[in-house]
């Protein structure tokens, strides 16, 4: 399994990461090797198998609908790069 | 061709947000209204670490919901993940179900010009919302309230079974009147809590195959969801014609300029990439809870109308009124244990009761009424037994919106109570008409249009607590009419 | 003997008998780290004070008569992993630098509770990516036992300061090996509980499905008695096990007679270290003479772990780091134009090089178009590898191997080899994808001196049991009293 530059862009578009043309190279290369290496399940018969997609013996646990105390403002914006009064600032947002 | 020729197909998606105390994963409160940010903890905000933690009101509101339209409610659902990166959602996804939501195939019956329709609902499902964020101009910069982030939803699918935009404007409202007679939404579409997005496409009449959908989003109001329906309907036609294609795309209802423009289109589509949520398990639900809360379900807006008519006798019209409300209809439930005459009493509801309502400017609602149904009662049985005149039950009425006494105790205070003693009331009539011995003359000579002048004597002179049917009966008597 | 070459069980019961107060134990930390850390670098961060003055409160309720638990007072350190009110966290990230978290971790809290002092953060992989410690942020640790090697990791810096008596314990979490592993490598016990055993509420998530808290310490007592204060459910973790713990130390000297231990013939793979097999195979000789009986096992999807631990693993680790994106707390790009540059330079910027690989092969394997092939299929995969344990589980009552194929390797040695790298949890991520428990327990050296850990599998919840089993070796041999030469 040959990764693409292109589909190396797409993936790190999804991802959020702006990628150097380095970095693209270099995980075209390494994405494709980890890629071959795990092909090697397509070889078992997993028909009629259920995934497992969580390990607990936890079920559903339920809390009841009460309020608890929410974070200050402060507390909660206290880590934030950039804020404005009670609000978290971000650069501005175009579709 | 003309716009006749095509067949508009809708389907909806509803969010509506649940009336819980706090939110689907954390403790914090789901007010509206709030300073920026004041509603929000670590869960809520995506710190690092947290973990989601699942309100069990949020099931039971969406079993009430499954179960009121007719949906098979799944013993097992699961949690997903929806990936996407907006600043308004701090975990950098969405928890919501995806593949196995818990309840399936539900339907809404709706009237239309043509009787009774029946639309198929797909889905139901649970989900959180995200926050807000508002572009702050004057320093280009957009400013993200958590606030909303976490507070639960209901995801309501249906399936693409409507016709025209009057016909999804007859949904929703059907739809939010379950909803709000459940108790599970507020209604509320201008903050929000009660939101709708359109799925539109049209086809040729005749054909069966559905033309490509354009997706409508943020529309909050009946009115710019028949609008932006009915705009999106006429612009696929007019592409259409002209041999052009439609965009798989979502749109935006424009409303100041009353028009729909593209938000974005497939190819920068979300891939939102959606997992098992491994921080929750999947969600099991015993049969004795489903059992419990069919149990709690109210009767439901439509049926209720139907026995307001067979059993109260009352037309269609009153009934719809009655019966829009929940606690209105209850109230009038109430009252007519102690007063009989329905329809008269539905008059009360729509005229005085209706009225005071309103003057009171929302600070009084029909849950937070001073008086209770028995005393109205008692006050429409002192009008029927002639104890106190209409006029003066209506300012009765108004006492007891206000201080919450006791009709008899008001018209006592107020010494309302009309004069029904044929001796008392004769002996003022004699009285009256000796005093106007002129005016009588004329009377007798045939100006019959002063008969009201000696009603308004008697009444004055008793203060208008003559009883008026015995003060007229009296009247014509001794002119010997 | 020094003060910090004490288990904290014996240091515990110096405490108890006013011999020592925890403010000294405190100091010896201290400088104890004073003295070796600038070699050993297993600290990101340490707090002096809030040390000493947990200390100080600790021997404040030692004189009232009344310790808040058997450990009050004994000094030990967390992984950058678990968020520390008000000290900051930063999962050894460039983009949590500065993050100074507004909550404690459960566990934390658990351990505050009980009166231990916390020393500081350790240093770990990068988000726990890794198995040498190397891809953190901050430069690697070094293994006190040898100090070009790497002490494992991702937990690496726990194991090391823990090997070089900087502490006397403290937490790991465990992915795919992560506890086990370092422990192998320094000399030490480590134990990843059953998946759901400890809290994971306020721990940085790396892979939610398969993250486990659990101890390390230098003997097995000392495990278990560090276990026992974090082992319970917690209401703040929908995934929190609601079994109550038993009593770790009851049993743990009831030996191994009449015990049956598996031994899984996919574990004994070409490319082991010839000294790891030799000496794993000893240990399983000793447990025979000990009065147990070696039952051969077959885990026949063993070899499809790796590739199933590298689809799930970095998927769902791909959207549990998706919430650092710049806006709320963290690294944010400063010079970007527009929201989409902002959130694509700072993670450019704050992540390394293995997170990023992480991201994009787990964003990859659930794009569109290939989460059947990849996601779903690894996760059916999961279900055939916790069947062969349950089958296993059947015929033994524990499973013994070798922890790691090879010994401590050199600091930069497989930095360009990745799946070199990957293959170093062969062992112990099954356990991971299976949710059973799994420990490390030091049984024994290679000629140049760099220890080697056996691992013992168990049931589900059966933590107790393979407490005793380690313990029963440890009675036996003196590799748990052996101190790096740090
Ligand atoms: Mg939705
Ligand atoms: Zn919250």
């Amino acid at each position: 399994m040959k990764l693409t530059i292109e589909q190396v862009r797409h993936v790190a578009n999804l991802a959020r990461l702006s990628l150097t043309p380095e970095e693209e190279q270099r995980y075209a290369t390494q994405l494709s090797a980890v890629l071959d290496a795990v092909a090697q399940l397509q070889e078992l018969d997993v028909s009629g198998v259920e995934p497992t997609s969580h390990a607990t013996l936890a079920s559903s646990l339920l809390r009841e609908d009460v309020t608890r105390p929410s974070l200050p403002p402060e507390k909660g914006l206290a880590n934030a790069p950039v804020k404005m009064g009670t609000s978290f600032a971000v650069p501005k947002i175009i579709e | 061709m003309p716009l006749s020729d095509f067949q508009p197909v809708i389907g909806l998606e509803v969010h509506a947000q649940q009336l819980t105390k706090s939110k689907i994963f954390c403790g914090c409160s789901t007010e509206f209204g709030a300073e920026p940010n004041r509603n929000t903890c670590p869960v809520c905000l995506g710190m690092p670490g947290v973990l989601p933690v699942l309100n069990q009101r949020v099931v039971e509101f969406a079993i009430r919901t499954g179960l009121a339209l007719g949906c098979t409610i799944k013993k097992t659902s699961v949690w997903s993940r929806k990936n996407y990166f907006y600043p308004d959602l701090p975990k950098g996804y969405q928890i919501t179900q995806y593949d196995q939501p818990i309840c399936e195939w539900g339907s809404l019956t709706i009237d239309t010009p043509e009787g009774e329709k029946t639309i198929r609902i797909r889905r139901i499902h649970m989900e959180e919302d995200a926050g807000k964020s508002v572009h702050d101009a004057s320093v280009g910069e957009s400013l993200v309230d958590l606030n909303r982030a976490g507070v639960p939803l209901l995801e309501i699918v249906s399936e693409p079974d409507l016709r025209s935009a009057d016909e999804a404007v007859e949904y929703l409202k059907a739809l939010r009147d379950v909803l709000v007679y459940l108790g599970v939404n507020d209604g509320n579409m201008e903050e929000g809590s009660f939101r709708c997005d359109a799925n539109v496409s049209v086809m040729r009449k005749g054909e069966t195959k559905y033309g490509q959908r354009v997706e409508l989003k943020n529309i909050n109001s009946f009115r710019f969801i028949k609008q932006a329906i009915e705009y999106e309907i006429a612009r696929h036609v007019e592409v259409i014609e002209s041999g052009g294609k439609i965009d798989q795309e979502t749109r935006l209802w424009d409303t100041q300029r009353g028009e729909t423009r593209s938000m974005r289109s497939k190819e920068e589509a979300h891939d939102y990439r959606y997992f098992p949520e491994p921080d929750l398990p999947p969600l099991h639900i015993p049969d004795a809870l489903i059992d419990q809360v069919a149990q709690g379900l109210p009767e439901l807006p439509r049926p209720k109308l139907q026995r307001f008519m067979s059993q109260y006798g009352l037309p269609a019209y009153d009934a719809k009124l009655l019966c829009a409300e929940r606690p209105l209809a209850e109230f009038f439930e109430a009252c007519a244990q102690h007063s009989k005459d329905y329809k008269k009493l539905s008059n009360w509801f729509q005229g005085e009761l209706a009225r005071l309502l309103n003057e009171s400017g929302g600070t009084v609602g029909i849950s937070t009424l001073k008086f209770t149904p028995a005393q109205l009662g008692e006050l429409l049985t002192a009008v029927e037994k002639g104890t106190i005149s209409n006029n003066a039950a209506k300012d009765v009425l108004g006492e007891m919106f206000r201080t919450g006494k006791a009709p008899d105790a008001i018209i006592a205070e107020k010494g309302l109570a009309q004069v029904s003693d044929t001796g008392a009331v004769e002996a003022v009539v004699d009285e009256v008409l000796a005093k106007n011995a002129g005016e009588v003359e004329k009377y007798r000579a045939g100006k019959k249009q002063i008969f009201g002048f000696f009603v308004g004597q008697v009444m004055k002179a008793m203060k208008g607590k003559g009883n008026p049917t015995l003060v007229n009966e009296l009247l014509k008597k001794k002119l010997g009419d | 003997m020094a003060l910090t070459d004490l288990s904290m069980l014996e240091l515990a019961a110096k405490l108890a008998a006013g011999a020592l107060s925890s403010v000294e134990a405190t100091r010896a930390c201290l400088a104890r780290a004073a003295q070796v850390d600038g070699k050993v670098k297993a600290f990101l961060r340490l707090d002096e004070k809030g040390a000493l003055a947990a200390a100080e409160a600790s021997d404040a309720r030692r004189k009232a008569g009344n310790p808040a638990s058997p450990l009050d007072g004994v000094p030990i350190g967390l992984k950058d992993i678990f968020l520390t009110e008000g000290v900051e966290t930063t999962c050894a990230s460039r983009i949590l630098q500065g993050f100074i978290p507004p909550y404690d971790a459960t566990v934390v809290s658990l351990l505050k509770q009980a009166g231990l002092p916390i020393m500081g953060k350790l240093n770990m992989d990068e988000f726990a990516m890794g198995s040498s410690t190397e891809s953190s942020a901050y430069g690697p640790t070094h293994n006190p036992w040898a100090l070009d090697r790497t002490p494992g990791g991702s937990s690496g810096g726990s194991a090391a300061a823990v090997a070089a008596r900087e502490v006397f314990g403290a937490l790991g979490t465990d992915t795919g090996g992560s506890i086990r592993q370092p422990a192998a490598l320094t000399n030490l016990v480590g134990l990843k509980p059953t998946y759901g055993r400890v809290s994971r509420y306020g721990v940085i998530a790396f892979a939610s499905s398969l993250d486990q808290v659990g101890p390390m310490a230098r003997t097995v007592a000392d495990t278990a008695a560090l276990l026992q204060l974090i082992a319970r459910h917690d209401p703040l973790d929908s995934t929190s096990a609601p079994v109550e713990a038993p009593d770790y130390r009851e049993d743990l000297e009831g030996g191994v007679r009449g015990l049956k231990l598996g031994v899984p013939r996919e574990y004994f793979i070409d490319g082991m270290d010839p000294e790891v097999e030799a000496t794993v195979r000893e240990a399983l000789r000793d447990y025979e003479r000990m009065g147990a009986t070696l039952v051969e096992v077959s885990l026949p999807h063993t070899k499809y772990a790796l590739a199933t631990y590298y689809l799930l693993a970095p998927a769902e680790a791909s959207s549990n780091l998706a919430r650092y994106d710049g806006v709320r707390y963290g690294l944010r790009a400063k010079d970007a134009k527009g929201l989409r540059e902002m959130y694509g330079q700072t993670r450019e910027r704050g992540f390394g090089a293995e997170v990023k690989r992480r991201i994009m092969l787990g964003t990859y394997a659930l794009s569109a178009g290939y989460y059947d092939a990849y996601y779903l299929r690894a996760q059916k995969v999961r279900t055939l590898i916790r069947q062969d344990f349950s089958r296993a589980f059947e015929q033994v009552d524990a499973i013994l191997s070798p922890t790691s194929p090879v010994p401590a390797f050199k600091l930069g040695e497989k930095a360009d080899d990745l799946l070199a790298m990957y293959l170093m949890d062969v062992f112990t991520l099954p356990c991971n994808l299976a949710g059973i428990p799994g420990l490390s327990l030091p049984c024994g050296f290679t000629k140049s001196n760099l220890p080697i850990g056996l691992q013992i599998l168990g049931k589900p919840f059966d933590e107790a049991r393979m407490l005793r089993i380690a313990r029963a070796f440890e009675r036996e041999h003196d590799f748990t009293r052996r101190l790096a030469p740090v």
